[in-house]
């Protein structure tokens, strides 16, 4: 489903990811933890494409397209979610508008049909049940004015709608309270967890796997992947630090 | 004495950022006057788009009396025209009240302006005034709003807001707040500020799926939304908003 090989990336000229290889198949949650600085968040918005990120060597192929090929709408439309560890504010623009325009511009460019207003509010409502979300706050602007916790949930309700075949999510667990993690684990569990799709988790901490079980768990430090394991290797790193876990490795 | 001598130049402020040649052999005299009644309500909309009829220069002054207790509500879009200016002058009896809500957009080398003078002659008038400017190539677009409390206004709230966002590097705006306050028990707000586009939002929509130009239109849709929120009727804010993001969506 996504291959990554030998990824090099760079930010205004400092290598950041140097040499990642990857291979995360259908049907996969797939947990990337690493300490500060390693290349876990580079590593999200290579994927998602965002400008500024260059990528100097290496290849991603997604559902066997190159994906770094796609500018970052086609990427969404091709099927791929980024969850954003800094969910964005935008003032002036409705979550329910801007959610109807980012779904049916993913569908028409799908060559499917746009769903009418209708069927979308019933779609975001049920997406915001699914994550305990007061569906009233889909009519105020993207983001603004939401708690931390809020904008983590407010990001899985943005899942639930589009219904991406692979989510790539960042750091979806930080700044949420331990109910709230639990919530928003369960909503990844409900929406991502298909023998047809496939999930990216970068996490700092064991607890949101505890709730959205990983198949695999990889250690991601300097930029490559030096260690792939388990999901006991977690809690291996939650119990004995990255430092001796690496050594080992 | 020849026409010309008539003319303003930029060395008076209000024509300051004008295109002051283009106003050779126009009327400077043609004041369109709106008396409104004291206790009254009146609105009027001003849409300077693309068509036949836009002339090359569009130059509107209007001289507005709000009476006692009365009320009046301009919005205007000017996005046509090389240069068009709209020109408010208002006088505010005791307890009236004055709503602008103004949009300049405009490319190429053209200039789209908003001058007001607003004069809250009498005690407890109120007046709020929201421009927004979108500008890319060499487009200018200005505001110059002058706002004059007499000694005796007192409890006059006024508030003046302007924001432009460029869209190209190139493109200027100018903002001009002038206060003259001489009462002592007065508000008068005022904010002037100009930016970008948020690349930061633009590759939050890219990533749920929007195309950069779809991008764009919501977040100066967004932008714009300000001017026209307290014009009351919907269809019509529709339809000015529409006049606005269209001219951008055409020219970008």
């Amino acid at each position: 489903m996504l291959k990554i090989d030998n990824l090099h990336a760079e930010i205004d000229g400092k290598t950041i990811l140097n040499g990642l290889s990857l291979t995360i198949p259908a049907g996969e949650v797939h947990a990337i933890m690493g300490p500060n600085g390693a290349g876990k968040s580079t590593l999200a918005y290579v994927l998602g494409g965002r400008p500024g990120y260059e990528v100097t060597a290496g290849s991603v192929e997604f559902n066997g397209q190159d994906l770094l090929d796609l500018e970052p709408h086609e990427r969404a439309a091709a099927g791929l979610f980024l969850g954003f560890q800094y969910p964005v504010e935008i003032p002036g623009v409705s979550n329910l508008q801007f959610l109807r325009e980012a779904l049916n511009s993913q569908r028409k460019a799908r060559g499917e049909e746009a769903l009418t207003g209708g069927e979308f509010l019933k779609l975001a409502k049920d997406k915001a049940g699914l994550l305990k979300l007061d569906p009233e706050m889909l009519k105020r602007h993207v983001n603004v004015g939401f708690s931390g916790g809020e904008k983590k949930r407010a990001e899985m309700v943005q899942m639930g709608i589009l219904d991406p075949q692979f989510a790539v999510l960042d750091e979806t667990d930080s700044g949420l309270d331990i109910d709230a993690l639990r919530v928003v684990g369960e909503g990844i569990n409900a929406i991502m967890r298909d023998p047809a799709k496939g999930v990216l988790l970068i996490t700092h901490y064991q607890r949101l796997l505890e709730v959205v079980k990983p198949d695999k768990v990889s250690i991601l430090s300097k930029g490559r992947i030096v260690h792939t394991g388990g999901p006991e290797l977690a809690q291996r790193l939650e119990n004995e630090g990255y430092d001796a876990v690496m050594a080992d490795a | 004495m020849p026409e010309a001598a008539e003319l303003p130049t930029r060395r008076e402020e209000g024509w300051r950022y004008s295109r002051v040649e283009r106003l050779q052999g126009e009327n400077l005299d043609n004041w369109r006057i709106i008396d409104v009644a004291a206790g009254e309500s009146f609105r009027d909309t001003l849409v300077i788009a693309d068509g036949d009829e836009t002339k090359p220069t569009e130059l509107h002054r209007w001289r507005v009396t709000v009476g006692e207790g009365a009320r009046c509500e301009v919005f205007a879009v000017l996005s046509s025209a090389e240069f068009a200016r709209l020109e408010v002058e208002v006088t505010l009896g005791k307890g009236a009240h004055f709503e602008l809500g103004g949009i300049t957009v405009g490319g190429r080398e053209t200039v789209r302006e908003i001058v007001t003078r607003t004069v809250h002659a009498e005690p407890e008038g109120t007046s709020n005034q929201t421009v927004r400017a979108v500008h890319w190539g060499h487009g200018t677009g200005n505001f110059l709003g002058n706002i004059d409390v007499v000694r005796h206004a007192q409890k006059t709230d006024a508030a003046q807001d302007f924001k432009g966002l460029l869209l190209e590097k190139g493109a200027s705006v100018n903002a001009v707040p002038q206060l003259e306050i001489f009462a002592d028990d007065v508000k008068c707000a005022h904010g002037a500020s100009v930016g970008q586009l948020d690349e930061t939002a633009r590759f939050y929509m890219a990533a749920r799926g929007l195309s950069p130009d779809l991008s764009r239109r919501l977040l100066v849709q967004a932008f714009l939304g300000d001017a026209l929120v307290s014009l009351e009727d919907d269809d019509l804010r529709e339809a000015m908003m529409v006049h606005a993001l269209d001219k951008v969506d055409k020219a970008l």
